[in-house]
């Protein structure tokens, strides 16, 4: 505990330190190996037993440009990106004033003395901390001391938040196992920060604490898109194709390494997999598909700029009903300036890839454990379907470390699909390739070299026995039955999380990664609004039947989203009526960071004060007003 | 009464004890006169007679007229007409599924030559058993004429206009970039055609054959270079090829000197006797340099230009388990119970 007799700063902190409620911004030059600092920092305070979460905010550079890494750590369990940085600590000259000049009064400030920023601001507590000194000391050898110079401000943070030092040292230790002369010298430069901040800033006030909990008691850390690798992995994924391409690249590259140590036949040392760093996006899709219609499990992960190139092959693969398993890691718009920030926004563009009449199935993952489960259900499904499927992941979620329960074994058997057998051919009686024999639209295929006739596969130019068409009505009852199967998915994609609140007027709609922000959100409204609200959130596209029940509740529902144009409202509206379209208001979210709860508590009280007065607005306006507001 | 019994003569049948009807597609949609029919008549030829089970194959292309080919022949294969200049990845994809099967994969100049060329270079690098047939007509038969990479220089359209860019030469592109066989034939010459097929049934690695295979309906005029009249009078073959299939127990007899035999991978024997140039066969310089003489003379060279029948092919450089990755039962995808345990312990 801080005591008030010492000598106070310009911003003296009388009052009790913040327990386990803070956000601490680390800013950094990328490429000065500060990722090992940041992830002992994160993993110490979760060895605390306190909820936590890391997020890197990042350049899309090697070496040389800003970049920030925050943690969360909160007693409730709010894991979303804290709008505001309760300790900063600043070790990049280019971006140090302005990091300062961004903060909230009273917030704290570790930096690198040579910075002089307790110039900067009064109504701040500084920190200042001789890094070169330090790490002099501590690293003889000039080459190495850039590496180990960011251990310094862990330790320095250990003291000043009482983050047990014995935690950074498994932690760091678990890190660098592989690394003897690296971790002796990385443990010596967490300790003489420590050593440090203990000699010069003992007794000082410190507004913010961390103190030992039981909230993550055996969880697991892991990034999403680790997770989806795993699900893959799981889910006996036997082909994969990929191409390169932040913030994906992880996913494949986590994918290939299990491979490699769990899909060696025991037996005869070969690979049960096959996976190609294909030329491009468009060959990825194109040895999923074709490796889908010799019979293979076969996936490939991509963002934004890949969905574009593989706009063809996914509406090929539409009409000529094959499975695709597609993983969108999305980004922030195309080209150079924000790719490795995040976004949902190839909601609308997934949804309808490709030219012609063509919609496709999505899966929303909010969080790492539905990464993993989502990536089983999206092979299933798309063989179940005969169609691509597009997993919606996001550089949030796909790149950053979030706390789950460890991942359960899958106890189901996987789901293969409509294939011809002897077996389902003795049931059918007469097959036909694209016969619906069982009216949910889809048909049993044969696969090549196994059992049944081969036949030739086409995009949009068959009949129901696979032969060359050009007849209107055989394309229009090709058009009928893809639609039709598409209304059976409906019945087998992750049905929604509703969360009803009694007596609530007011509804949220939300899917992947924003979730962390409603969790938080819906309590900020009721504790500081008195605002009860339901919560509906979106795992699936196509929508469910749930969400006409959800909206016909509530008075007014809030669909909230990460994109500029309310992409998923689109959606929304094309499958709802008049008066369910008119409850829905649109909340909206894009400026390449993770969305906050601050924001999206802030745009609804304000909306629901514009309710509260006489009716001039109407409903349309609202959405309007949302956009500004954002 | 009782009509007199007249014995039915034996069906003809190949080795496997198929008729050669088996081996026909559904009739063809192409005009009369196409290059591309005779080579898909020449393609049902070297199947039937190496006897090769049709149901054992698979067919894919991309889109054009040549791609529309593979419906015309093998009809009880699966076949895959896929997207314009995209058939290597979906050829590299079937084969990964399935590795016991024998692909084959019809192209056009334009859908290998222009969009197409990327996944072209990447399937040349990769040596992925497939033969790889580009139905060569210096045009765009079926969005109506326009030229393609592999028109000469110099060469008209039937409305006069020149081309004035230079070609690509695709054996060249194809053994700079690593195919294991190339070749180059003439869509009229039916018995040097066969005899590369069939030796290309044999090969392990990506056969690439170029087949000069003239547009009747838009680029048989002339001033064109890609005519049957044209073809003819500048086919430059540079070996006189016999193939010995590995099942006809025959000894291989050839010429020292003139003759260079080849051991086939699947045990048959490729004879390429030299005529005119000197040239050798297995040595990829040297077959380079025989394309550049021969198209500065203004000819064509044909025949086997390159082979190297012992290269490592893609899917044994993955080493992949010998049954088709498609049929691996569940026992052998999912990983065990312990396996997700120690993975959950490393991120605990
Ligand atoms: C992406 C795309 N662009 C353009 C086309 C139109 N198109 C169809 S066939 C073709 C050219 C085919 O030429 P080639 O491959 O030489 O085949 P050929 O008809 O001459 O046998 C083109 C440009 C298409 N189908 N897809
Ligand atoms: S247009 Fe030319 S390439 Fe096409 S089918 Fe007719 S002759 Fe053959
Ligand atoms: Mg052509």
């Amino acid at each position: 505990m801080a005591s008030s007799d010492l000598l106070a700063t310009p911003a003296a902190v009388t009052s009790p330190p913040l327990v386990n409620d803070l956000s601490i911004q680390v800013a950094t030059v990328n490429g000065s190996g500060s990722q090992t600092a940041n992830l002992v920092l994160l993993r110490s305070i979760f060895q605390m037993g306190v909820p936590v979460s890391g997020k890197n905010l990042f350049p899309s550079n090697i070496a040389g440009l800003p970049t920030w890494y925050t943690i969360r750590a909160n007693r409730h369990g709010y894991i979303a990106r804290k709008k505001e940085i309760d300790l900063l600590v600043a070790m990049n000259p280019e971006t140090a004033r302005e990091d300062v000049l961004s903060l909230e009064p009273g917030r704290a400030v570790v930096y690198d003395e040579a910075l002089k920023l307790d110039q900067v601001r009064p109504d701040i507590t500084f920190y200042p901390v001789p890094f070169d000194k330090i790490v002099a000391e501590v690293c003889p050898d000039a080459r190495l001391r850039r590496l180990v110079r960011n251990m310094i401000y862990d330790g320095v943070l250990a003291h000043l938040l009482g983050i047990d030092l014995a935690e950074m040292d498994t932690a760091l230790t678990r890190l660098m196992k592989k690394k003897a002369k690296a971790l002796t010298l990385n443990l010596a430069a967490l300790q003489a920060g420590f050593a440090y901040a203990s000699e010069h800033f003992e007794g000082r006030p410190v507004p913010f604490r961390v103190e030992r909990m039981r909230e993550t008691h055996d969880l697991i850390l892991i990034e999403g898109n680790g997770a989806a690798a795993l699900g893959c992995l799981m889910a006996g994924v036997t082909v994969v194709a990929w191409y390169p391409i932040t913030p994906s690249s992880s996913l494949c590259e986590t994918l290939i390494d299990y491979l490699r140590k769990y899909r060696i036949d025991p037996d005869t040392g070969k690979a049960t997999f096959a996976v190609v760093q294909a030329e491009d996006e468009i060959a990825a899709l194109g040895m999923v598909v074709g490796a889908s219609w010799a019979g293979a499990r076969s996936m490939t992960s991509t963002s934004g700029p890949g969905i574009s190139l593989m706009a063809e092959f996914t509406g090929l693969a539409y009409f000529a009903e094959l499975p695709a398993v597609i993983f969108d890691v999305q980004r922030v718009g195309p080209s150079t300036g924000l790719p490795t920030r995040t976004a949902q926004g190839d909601i609308a563009f997934a949804a309808g890839l490709s030219h012609g009449d063509t919609k496709h199935l999505l899966l929303l993952p909010a969080s790492v454990s539905e990464c993993y489960t989502m990536a089983m259900q999206a092979f299933d499904l798309a063989e179940r379907f005969q169609t691509p499927i597009f997993i919606m992941s996001d550089l949030d979620l796909g790149m950053n470390t979030w706390m789950a329960e460890p991942f359960p074994y899958p106890e189901a058997p996987l789901d293969r699909g409509k294939v011809l057998t002897e077996q389902t051919l003795a049931a059918i009686g007469e097959w036909s390739r694209y016969k619906d024999v069982d009216g949910d639209g889809i048909a049993y295929r044969s696969l090549p070299g196994q059992f049944g006739p081969g036949f030739f596969t086409r995009g949009s130019g068959h009949n129901a026995r696979a032969q060359y068409s050009e007849r209107p009505d055989d394309y229009t009852q090709t058009l009928d039955r893809l639609l039709r199967k598409f209304e059976s998915a409906r019945g087998a994609v992750p049905e929604p999380e509703i969360e009803l609140r009694a007596g609530a007027r007011v509804g949220i709609i939300a899917f992947g990664t924003s979730h962390w922000a409603i969790v938080e959100t819906r309590d900020q409204l009721r504790d500081e609004d008195r605002l009860e609200t339901s919560y509906y959130r979106l795992r699936a596209f196509p929508f469910t039947h749930h969400l006409d029940a959800f909206i016909d509740a509530h008075d007014r529902v809030y669909v909230v989203e990460q994109n500029r144009d309310g992409q998923m409202l689109g959606l929304m509206r094309q499958d709802l009526t008049g008066t369910r379209i008119n409850k829905l208001r649109s909340v909206r979210h894009y400026n390449g960071l993770p969305i906050d709860a601050r924001s999206v508590t802030d745009e609804i009280r304000a909306h629901e004060a514009r309710m509260a007065l006489p009716p001039e607005t109407s409903a349309e306006d609202a959405i309007v007003g949302a956009e500004e507001a954002v | 009464m009782s009509t007199p019994v007249v014995p039915t003569p034996p069906k003809k049948v190949n080795r496997i004890g198929l008729e050669p009807a088996t081996y026909r597609g559904a009739k063809t949609t192409l005009c009369a006169g196409c290059g591309h029919n005779a080579i898909s008549e020449r393609i049902i030829d070297a199947f039937y007679e190496m006897g090769v089970d049709p149901t054992r194959v698979l067919k894919l292309s991309g889109i054009g007229c040549s791609s529309k080919s593979p419906a015309y022949f093998l009809g009880s294969a699966h076949g895959f007409n896929s997207v314009h200049g995209r058939m290597p990845s979906v050829a590299t994809g079937a084969m990964l599924a399935n590795r016991t099967m024998l692909g084959i994969g019809v192209s056009g100049d334009g859908d290998t030559g222009a969009i197409g060329v990327g996944q072209f270079v990447h399937l040349m690098r990769r040596n992925l058993p497939l033969i790889y047939i580009v139905e060569d007509n210096g045009c765009y038969g079926l969005t109506k004429g326009q030229f393609s990479p592999t028109a000469d220089l110099g060469s008209t359209l039937k409305n006069g206009v020149v081309n004035d860019l230079p070609p690509i030469d695709i054996c060249a592109l194809a053994i700079e970039l690593g195919a294991t066989f190339v070749a180059r034939s003439f869509s009229g010459d039916k018995k040097q055609l066969l005899s590369i097929l069939k030796a290309a049934i044999s090969h392990k690695g990506t056969c690439m054959i170029d087949v000069i295979s003239p547009c009747v309906t838009f680029n048989d005029h002339e001033g064109s270079t890609k005519s049957y009249a044209y073809a003819k009078d500048h086919d430059e073959p540079v070996n006189e090829i016999s193939f010995v299939p590995f099942f006809e127990d025959i000894s291989v007899e050839y010429e020292e000197g003139t003759t260079t035999p080849v051991k086939m991978h699947d045990g048959s024997t490729l004879l390429l006797k030299k005529l005119e140039s000197t040239y050798n066969p297995t040595d990829k310089l040297e077959a380079n340099r025989m394309l550049h003489e021969t198209a500065r003379r203004g000819e064509f060279a044909t025949g086997v230009i390159y082979i190297q029948p012992d290269a490592v092919d893609f899917l044994t450089l993955l080493n992949l388990v010998d049954e088709p990755l498609a049929v691996l039962p569940q026992g052998r995808t999912r990983p065990s119970r312990q396996a997700l345990e120690e993975i959950m312990d490393k991120h605990r």
